[in-house]
């Protein structure tokens, strides 16, 4: 069983910067390969009941990296916390290798869903919510992470629907906006229209981040929208 | 507990053998995207489980992801609707959201091919088996009557695999169980006819009087072995199948690929249908 008083040391973010570089080879990263660096940075350090001992824990919490592409930053944070080898990183994207482009959960321990093409991750997410919910376990939570351009993929709004009308309060739905979608609208009003709690925040800042992600939502699912620097810039 | 023996259609056989699963286990869950969700006995048991029917509206892509989701707690989900909606609109949720995830599903289906020919072709997928065909791994029923597809949904359930299951609204006059190729009428070897399904009962008013009949309501894996063990040496091996024609030819040539043979594929063409009405299987 998890340990769930376990407070583990903060990971330095620039002990992460050196695995990315591991695998990219370049000492400094873009903001499009950091992207979603801090959130899984918060999640894994400050959020996530997850163990790399345990990683089959039926009462784990569930992260679903549902947005697989520039997946550096999620093999550098897995890395950090014991689920893999660093050494292992220096295969990434390479023949043969487990760490692929966009991650396999069938080939890496600790990643919950093979990922990559877009809209998957929110739906398998919905189910993965109800499974736990049929099989008793309350403790456990879903936490997917999905870009902004992935919420064009109509399989999510399918996704967001129900899960804001079934009092899924066990799922939170984490959206790395780089400002990257083709003919977006609000964020924050496309979930509340279907009765999600959103809260946007800086997602660079490590601190409202955590504030976001373990904000109470007792009667339905939460969208945390967390804002960095655009795709573009 | 209901019993299945007793009803009429493969689809009431279906939601009741699925009711007793949920009633008998702890571990089926049904997903529905509203078809079937008003039909017997799909109300009482939402009342008896109402977190193991889950009805998320005409959302099939998120049918079948949240079955994948399901699959990844330990579930195992039956999925259901209308052909095309099932497994040709959510395609590539069956390949990624369950083969990729290395979970499984019963899928099953209703409206087979031309089930229901004043619908139209929104509503009618004679491609179905040949589209779950691509992809690795899948078991595919095909019962021909009621009482077979009550035994193949209670026996797919019970497994952990990806199952199709592909119901139809025609029938045999009698089941046939069993595994596999089974003989239902022995003749000559060099010229074996293979029913799949509810065509079996045409097949025998219409095949060659002097022909080996087998009945099969199993297609993927296929039988091999036993078609093998059922041809002579240089065979003519007839295929009907009530689906898409040629759908089997790549496993019946895989499977006589020692020997000189002569294959017949009989299905319904691919075509382009703008036409109501009844769709005749060419035999």
């Amino acid at each position: 069983m998890l340990d769930m008083t376990t407070v583990r040391p903060p990971t330095d973010p620039a002990e992460l910067h050196r695995l990315m570089s591991l695998m990219t080879g370049d000492e400094k990263h873009s903001a499009a390969a950091t992207s979603t660096l801090d959130v899984l940075h918060v999640l894994y350090d400050r959020v996530l009941h997850v163990d790399a001992a345990h990683p089959d824990d039926p009462v784990r919490d569930r992260f679903l990296l549902s947005k697989g592409h520039g997946p550096m930053a999620y093999y550098a944070v897995l890395a950090a916390h014991g689920f893999l080898d660093e050494a292992e990183l220096a295969t990434w994207a390479r023949p043969g290798s487990r760490l692929g482009l966009h991650p396999d959960r069938v080939l890496v321990p600790g990643v919950e869903i093979g990922s990559g093409s877009l809209g998957h991750g929110l739906p398998l997410a919905v189910g993965t919510a109800l499974g736990l919910r049929i099989r008793g376990l309350t403790t456990p939570r879903v936490y997917v992470l999905v870009g902004d351009a992935e919420l064009d993929e109509g399989s999510n709004h399918e996704a967001l629907a129900y899960a804001g009308r079934s009092g899924m309060s066990n799922l939170t739905t984490v959206v790395v906006d780089n400002d990257s979608a083709t003919h977006r609208g609000d964020l924050a009003e496309l979930f509340l229209a279907e009765g999600w709690r959103a809260i946007t925040v800086d997602g660079r800042d490590h601190d409202v981040l955590e504030t976001a992600l373990t904000a109470a939502h007792d009667d339905r699912p939460l969208v945390v929208i967390a804002v960095v620097e655009s795709k573009e810039s | 507990m209901t019993t299945a023996t007793t009803t009429s259609t493969m689809r009431e056989a279906f939601l009741h053998a699925t009711a007793a699963a949920i009633d008998a286990d702890d571990r089926t869950v049904l997903v529905l995207a509203d078809i079937s969700a008003g039909a017997e006995p799909v109300p009482d048991l939402m009342r008896r489980h109402p977190d193991r029917v889950v009805n998320v509206g005409i959302r099939e892509q998120l049918m079948l992801g949240a079955a994948g989701g399901l699959a990844l707690t330990g579930l195992r989900p039956v999925v259901h609707s209308y052909a095309p909606f099932l497994v040709e609109r959510p395609y590539e949720s069956l390949k990624l959201d369950l083969g990729h995830q290395g979970v499984g599903a019963v899928l099953v289906s209703i409206g087979a091919s031309y089930d229901q020919p004043g619908i139209g072709r929104t509503h009618e997928a004679p491609e179905d088996v040949a589209v779950v065909d691509t992809l690795p791994g899948w078991t595919i029923h095909v019962p021909g009557h009621p009482e077979e597809a009550d035994r193949l949904v209670r026996e797919s359930i019970d497994g952990d695999g990806l199952v199709y299951v592909r119901l139809s609204s025609a029938t045999n006059a009698a089941p046939h169980h069993g595994d596999g190729l089974q003989t239902v009428r022995r003749g000559s070897p060099d010229d074996v006819v293979i029913a799949v399904g509810p065509t079996l009962d045409r097949v025998l008013a219409t095949a060659r009087p002097d022909a080996t009949v087998l009945y099969t309501s199993t297609v993927r894996p296929f039988d091999a072995a036993g078609l093998r063990a059922a041809v002579g040496e240089v065979p003519t091996v007839t295929m009907v199948e009530p689906y898409l024609e040629g759908t089997s030819a790549r496993v019946v040539a895989e499977a006589l690929s020692d020997r000189p043979h002569r294959t017949v594929m009989i299905g319904y063409p691919r075509e382009e249908s703008h036409r109501y009405g009844d769709h005749d299987l060419p035999l």
